[in-house]
């Protein structure tokens, strides 16, 4: 197989990988989310303050996919 | 890039979602210089046209029950401020005026680049990782300004056993410096993955004909998650350039 063909196919098999890592990161907001909410349900007048909190936990869980989905744009389109 | 030399799948659908990242100079020419007038420089103007037109223009009433425009400025700025005083006390006022440009810079880029045809300024690294690195020099030299050598004990952990403390200080030197890297890409990654998506839905609309409404009635609620990554990107931002600095200005007693 010729280098061309083995740096596409290598693009191709590392960017299906690289998408794996938003499972990690779909898991870690759900988590978040609902550590929240069964808090939130808990103690309702404590859990408006707490949203602030809450959407700073989502954004640093979803950066992790969002580095993940970059490797794979990076692979496809960069390399 | 590769993608576009290839033969195109399924006889006619070929996705191309990384062109809408391009820079391109505006008024001809090919090259890219120091000074060129790129589509990128376009959407950063009218962001600070857009701007301009609400913090100046809006605040030019001055009343005391404000009008709308005015009221939104006036959240704005109540927001930011509520937020770098939570963060940092009162000592937070000297530093929220770098905080609220940041914030506005980024709130403002993230959605004008979410109008259809415009350009994503905030995604690419090369604003971003700037905007990060400034953030980065400016705690280290708000750090050393303001507490000399003793910002270095930022790095040991007194709580920590002794044996452990070596190991703990390289560990938390890698995280500091890592920071910077987090913080850029977070942003850029964060608006570049959002508009490639919208980008590949979008190119499943002709693809499918009259099913096409099935991809459009969904780029219609990501356009609307959009918005809200957008605000949020921005506040998270902001944010953490207020705990970065509070590192610096109020160092933890460790």
């Amino acid at each position: 197989m010729e280098v061309e063909a083995a740096t596409l196919l290598g693009k191709y098999i590392g960017a299906g990988l690289a998408a794996i890592a938003m499972g990690g990161a779909g898991i870690g907001i759900g988590h978040v989310v609902g550590s929240y909410l069964s808090g939130a349900l808990r103690n309702p007048a404590a859990a408006k303050e707490q949203t602030a909190m809450l959407f700073m936990g989502i954004a640093f869980a979803e950066a992790m996919g969002i580095f993940g989905f970059l490797i794979a744009m990076l692979l496809m389109f960069a390399v | 890039m590769a993608v576009s030399e290839q033969p195109e799948a399924e006889g006619g659908l070929s996705i191309h979602p990384m062109e809408q990242f391009e820079i391109a100079p505006l008024f001809g020419g090919g090259e890219l210089g120091l000074l060129t007038i790129t589509n990128s420089t376009m959407w950063m103007a009218l962001m600070l046209a857009a701007v301009s037109a609400l913090l100046i223009l809006g605040m030019r009433g001055r009343a005391l029950v404000p009008t709308r425009v005015q009221s939104i400025a006036e959240i704005l700025y109540g927001f930011v401020r509520q937020m770098v005083t939570d963060v940092l006390g009162e000592e937070g006022v000297k530093v929220f005026p770098y905080i609220f440009t940041l914030f506005i810079f980024i709130l403002f880029s993230n959605l004008l680049g979410l109008i259809p045809y415009s350009f994503a300024v905030t995604s690419h690294i090369a604003i971003t990782g700037v905007l990060a690195g400034l953030v980065f020099c400016t705690v280290i030299v708000l750090g050393f300004a303001r507490n000399g050598i003793g910002f270095l004990k930022m790095f040991w952990l007194g709580d920590a056993p002794l044996a452990l403390r070596p190991v703990l200080a390289m560990i938390e030197v890698i995280s500091f410096f890592v920071r910077p890297l987090s913080h850029s890409i977070r942003l850029a990654g964060n608006i570049m993955a959002g508009h490639a998506v919208l980008k590949v839905f979008a190119a499943f609309v002709p693809a499918l004909s009259i099913f096409g409404i099935v991809p459009m009635a969904l780029m219609v609620a990501i356009t609307g998650l959009e918005v809200l990554v957008a605000c949020v990107q921005a506040y998270i931002f902001a944010i953490l350039t207020c705990i970065y600095l509070k590192d610096a200005l109020q160092p933890a007693h460790h």
